[in-house]
């Protein structure tokens, strides 16, 4: 019997073993209120593996010497007013000693103190949209592995499933304030390294804030089942020095400025048929195949296929109007924002000519344009 | 023989079903509680949902409170929602108007509806509106715009921790949701 | 009580059923469907149950498949995000729920020596409509669409506007096993208040009995606000209410505080019964009086008040003010002092006895062990600083399968075990049973133990695919998970095995176990106690 709870003991310790590259604990993360947090799980592990080798220690006492077996014989007490006043009493000091350090800790969390950079964090099915306050400057964020990676087909990256098309960009150093919402579920932006998780709720705003002491990338994932792609909605975090991050945003300015020159100019282009079709290819598989599938075919009874249905195979307008303006009550997101009239032009041109739907028609940026945006 | 204890089954059975149904019960009454304590401690942010009155006060010049306006618009919205200024500092127990600016870009009529949130949570208690677009519907014609109102003021009890309040508005397309009362907004451009 | 009250109790119409019953049982399937003795309930009850259980194994193991290696392979996430929440929700409603409610039915009368349950007729339907909704439940996963995918907490607004078209029917189903649960505890409320033998005081009660009358208490308080709750899910999604809709004025936040005021006494509704058991099988093989009895019922009584101020525990990172973390951590905090001197108690009533490790003690030590580990991740959990960085995660999921598989079905396990010479007449397979225990504590700790690891590190719960660092820890966790799925055929075999037949059970198996179940024949006559034993 005693090797079998060895064996036991062995087992509880192994997975230490053989995962090598996996952390095994907690990050003591690259904040001041990361450290206090990790600081604060270490403690209450460690108080509580005290009290779990007195009483386990206690019980396999008595399994190895109380035993039948050893003839031993039972002894009659059943009772002991002190003893049960000890065990309430004791545990209760012990928790008191727990709970200060943890109030401490969540009243410095919660300190609404001026912050230096603000940016909303709005979270959708399935990505994160990046507004920073005091710039005009904001973006979505995409889950950047390829779906290839996921279905196996090819050798899965170093940070599978971690990396985004456009990280979030911090300084360091700096007090920055996340006001967090969201379009549609209720999502949960979480962060590790920053011991930062709030739930984006839709209609409401909620408040976190971070100071990041070094700079380097840091990875997340959402943290509330939100739909069918909830483990596929990573955050990533780039966080700059000061000086780079002045840099940065200037440039984000400049590319908004070439950004929308661009738009401008695509109003006056007409694109060919070959043209529309390999760009809007591209980002079909991006934005749209995650629901619609990139057969088209949909999730019959979740996502309405695009195959020969009545929008895409009908009259352009309405084609363009649901992208462009998404569908109330349903999955189905306005692309205004997110998408370019020129790139829309291009995904509505594909779905109207992929999967043998063959309607012929193309659709330009300035027809995007025109409907309302 | 059978009677008395009968009735005892009968009346212990009467008490839990009435536990029972009045718990169903409590589930609902649940709701109008949780808005009245949201209101009254600030809890996810909630402001009152009706206009407050202002009672002339000694507006606290010493102190500064920034006050930060955002604006959400549902995907499904076809309307630009954009706070007049993004941000001011403001003395509590002054009264403040400010605007947010609505243009709808529907080729037909559409009703909104915007929900305030006020971050720290724990202000939304000491923010008061006197006049809020949020307290009634918004219609707006197509391709039109408007500027929506809003005038407030910051209770002076406003705790000393908190320096910097974030009022935000989420705009809903409620248009297909059978509105009553909307209010019609501005004039067609 | 006297004589004539307990036999009154019974209603009438059942007395003069229990005569009938007592020259001929109808047959087969009649027997079953129109039964109303406690023990057939019961029978039925437990088998239902298991059943339920494997159905939700088998799930749990799409899941542990699926999650075998890093990469889509087998199902793609909406199937998969209906695997974890069908499991949850069999496993809650469908394994643990009415296991405890087969074992209230089977022991409840014999333990307080009575004939049978005070509202037998009632009995029956509670038990029959169980598999309706669970009928219901697996049918919608068949439905174009498929079933419920959003969570067995099925959080608004995911559970209304973007759930898929089958939601009515989880609605339904979820009504159904509400009504079952309720009528369950009402039985058990007014058999234990009304149906004691004559001398069995209040504080004479076996723990057993005691943990189910409270357990009784919370299923009555908070069933009803659970069928509320989904009410206002299937307004919301079908009939244009907006209680969880920002737009109508409704908050999704708020979903989530009625679920768990719901939700965290369920939690205790799982585990209390546990408690009895335990409290019931370590004097039995200690071969000592259980330590401390009227301590173990106020424990019990102050966890079961205390479950009702704890529930945003379940909730810190919706954002709260700091007064209400600091309330909602203070008063989890607290519930360990009642947890511990409960597990305080088993261990001075082991101390200094005469061990002996039978299957259902073992499986009582692997329970105050395991169960303990749950409680100390519970207490962590507790913490909302650090719940922040642990909500969530696979650490939440170790932690509610350490206190739920490891804690309530191992003693619901052990229950089985000890009591099965009562129920069918014979020993059960001593080795058998060994073997079913050391495979599973083993296996349910490669499985659930090193998930506290992948939650530290990072993994969130609910989630098909996962980040490549994870990949070695998760594939000893599915290893684990199938090892134990498979042991749990050992059990099935050794309870067929008894019922047919083995070593013929005396009345009273174990020679340390107390209480008036033992005192009658092994297997025990169709009415338990048709003369009211005295109780002194």
């Amino acid at each position: 019997m005693k090797h079998l709870w060895y064996s036991l003991l062995g087992l509880l310790l192994a997975p230490p073993i053989f995962a090598a590259d996996m952390p095994l604990n907690m990050t003591p993360g690259v904040t001041e209120i990361s450290g206090k947090v990790f600081g604060l799980h270490m403690t209450i592990l460690y108080i509580c593996c005290a009290i779990g080798i007195i009483v386990f220690g206690a019980m396999i006492y008595s399994i190895i010497n109380h035993r039948r077996s050893k003839g031993a014989v039972a002894a009659n007490f059943h009772e002991s007013t002190k003893v049960e006043i000890a065990w309430t009493i004791v545990p209760f000091v012990i928790l008191i000693l727990m709970a200060i350090p943890a109030t401490k800790t969540l009243i410095a969390m919660e300190d609404p103190s001026d912050a230096d950079i603000t940016i909303k964090v709005t979270g959708s099915q399935w990505k994160w949209h990046y507004s920073y306050f005091d710039h005009d400057i904001e973006y979505y964020s995409l889950l950047a592995t390829p779906r290839a990676q996921i279905e196996g087909s090819e050798t899965k990256g170093e940070n599978y499933l971690l990396e985004v098309d456009k990280p979030l960009v911090l300084p360091i150093n700096k007090k920055v304030r996340f006001l967090m919402t969201s379009d549609d579920v209720i999502h949960s932006w979480w962060v590790p390294a920053f011991a930062v998780k709030k739930d984006a709720n839709p209609g409401f705003i909620n408040e976190a804030w971070t100071r990041v002491d070094k700079p380097g990338t840091y990875r997340g994932q959402c943290a509330e089942l939100c739909g069918k792609d909830h483990g596929f909605m990573p955050i990533v975090v780039e966080v700059l020095s000061e000086a780079d991050f002045d840099i940065w945003i200037e440039e984000q300015k400049n590319q908004a400025t070439i950004a929308a020159a661009a738009t401008e100019a695509s109003l006056s282009q007409t694109l060919s048929m070959d043209e529309l079709m390999t760009q809007g290819e591209q980002i079909y598989m991006a934005r749209c195949a995650a629901c619609h599938q990139p057969n088209g075919m949909g999730l019959p009874g979740v996502f309405p296929g695009l195959k020969a249905s009545a929008i895409a195979t009908g009259p352009v307008t309405a084609h363009i109007d649901i992208v462009v303006n998404g569908k109330a009550g349903t999955a189905m997101q306005a692309f205004a924002g997110q998408l370019t009239p020129q790139e829309i032009a291009a995904v509505v041109t594909y779905e109207r000519n992929a999967w043998g739907n063959d309607v012929g028609d193309t659709v330009q940026a300035a027809d995007v344009s025109q409907h309302g945006q | 023989m059978s009677r008395p204890s009968a009735t005892s089954n009968r009346k212990l059975i009467i008490w839990l079903m009435t536990g029972a149904i009045g718990m169903f019960g409590f589930g609902f009454a649940l709701v109008p509680l949780y808005d009245v304590l949201c209101e009254q401690l600030g809890i996810n942010g909630k402001t009152q949902s009706t206009a407050s009155t202002y009672k002339p006060m000694t507006i606290d010049t010493s102190r500064v409170i920034t006050v930060e306006f955002m604006a959400n618009i549902q995907q499904d919205m076809p309307w630009e929602f954009t706070p007049e200024v993004k941000r001011m500092q403001v003395h509590p127990g002054e009264l403040v108007r400010t605007n947010f600016n609505a243009k709808s870009l529907a080729l037909a009529t559409t009703v909104g509806q915007a929900i305030p949130s006020v971050s720290p949570g724990q202000g939304a208690a000491y923010f008061n509106k006197t006049e809020c677009f949020c307290f009634n519907q918004q219609l707006l014609a197509a391709q039109s715009s408007a500027a929506l109102p809003l005038i407030f003021y910051v209770d002076p009890d406003l705790p000393d921790t908190i320096s910097t309040l974030t009022l935000s508005y989420t705009l809903y397309n409620i248009t297909d949701k059978g509105y009553v009362g909307a209010v019609e907004q501005g004039a067609a451009k | 009580m006297n004589t004539t009250t307990r036999e009154a109790n019974m209603d009438a119409a059942h007395i003069e059923e229990s005569n009938e019953h007592h020259e001929a049982h109808p047959t087969g399937i009649k027997r079953w469907l129109f039964t109303t003795n406690h023990k057939d309930i019961g029978t039925l009850y437990l088998w239902f149950s298991f059943i339920m259980f494997l159905t939700g194994g088998a799930m749990a193991m799409v899941i542990r498949a699926e999650l075998f290696q890093p990469g889509l392979q087998l199902v793609e996430p909406n199937f998969f995000n209906q695997m974890t929440t069908v499991h949850g929700l069999i496993m809650v409603f469908g394994a643990v729920m009415p296991a405890f409610t087969g074992l209230a039915n089977w022991l409840i009368p014999m333990m307080i020596g009575a004939p049978d349950m005070a509202l037998p007729r009632m009995n029956n339907w509670s038990f029959w409509i169980l598999p309706f909704a669970f009928t219901i439940l697996l049918s919608s996963l068949f439905m174009e669409g498929g079933g419920p995918n959003f969570g067995w907490t099925f959080y608004a607004p995911l559970s209304t506007t973007y759930s898929p078209d089958s939601t009515a029917l989880f609605v339904f189903s979820i009504h159904i096993m509400g009504i079952s649960s309720i009528m369950g505890a009402i039985n058990v409320v007014v058999t234990i208040v009304n149906m004691r033998a004559p001398g069995m005081s209040w504080m004479k009660l076996p723990l057993f009995v005691w943990t189910w009358l409270i357990t009784a208490f919370l299923l009555i308080a908070v069933m009803p606000v659970l069928a509320g709750v989904v009410t206002m899910v299937l307004t919301d999604k079908y009939f244009g209410t907006s209680f969880f809709d920002a737009a109508g004025g409704g908050d999704p936040v708020m979903f989530q505080h009625i679920f768990w005021f719901f939700g965290h006494p369920e939690v205790y509704i799982m585990i209390l019964p546990s408690f009895g058991i335990i409290s019931a099988i370590v004097p039995a093989f200690s071969r000592k009086r259980l330590f401390g009895y009227s301590s173990m019922v106020y424990a019990t009584a102050s966890i079961a008040i205390l479950s009702f101020l704890v529930w945003a525990h379940h909730m810190f990172t919706t954002g709260m003010p700091v007064f209400a973390e600091l309330f909602f951590m203070y008063c989890t905090m607290l519930i360990a002092v009642p947890t511990g001197v409960k597990v305080f108690n088993w261990v001075a009533t082991m101390w200094r006895g005469s061990l002996s490790f039978e299957t259902p003690m073992l499986f009582a030590i692997a329970f105050i062990i395991l169960f303990t580990i749950g409680g100390f991740s519970g207490l962590m959990l507790a913490i909302t600083p650090v719940d922040f960085q642990y909500h969530d995660t696979y650490f939440v999921v170790a932690h509610f399968h350490y206190v739920l598989v490891t804690g309530a079905i191992f003693s619901i396990m052990a229950a089985a075990y000890y009591w099965l010479p009562k129920w069918t007449g014979h020993m059960y397979d001593e080795k058998l049973g060994k073997l079913h225990f050391w495979c599973s504590v083993i296996s349910v700790n490669v499985l659930f133990f090193p998930m506290h690891f992948l939650g530290l590190a990072g993994m969130p719960r609910r989630i098909p695919d996962y980040a490549i660092q994870f990949a070695d820890v998760n594939q000893i966790v599915s290893i684990g998970g199938f090892a134990f799925g498979l042991s749990q055929f050992i059990f099935l075999a050794l309870v067929i095995k008894c019922i047919k037949g083995g070593e013929k059970a005396p009345a009273k198996p174990w020679d340390g176990a107390e209480g008036l179940e033992w005192t009658l024949p092994s297997p025990a006559p169709y009415h338990s106690f048709s003369t009211p034993p005295e109780v002194k």
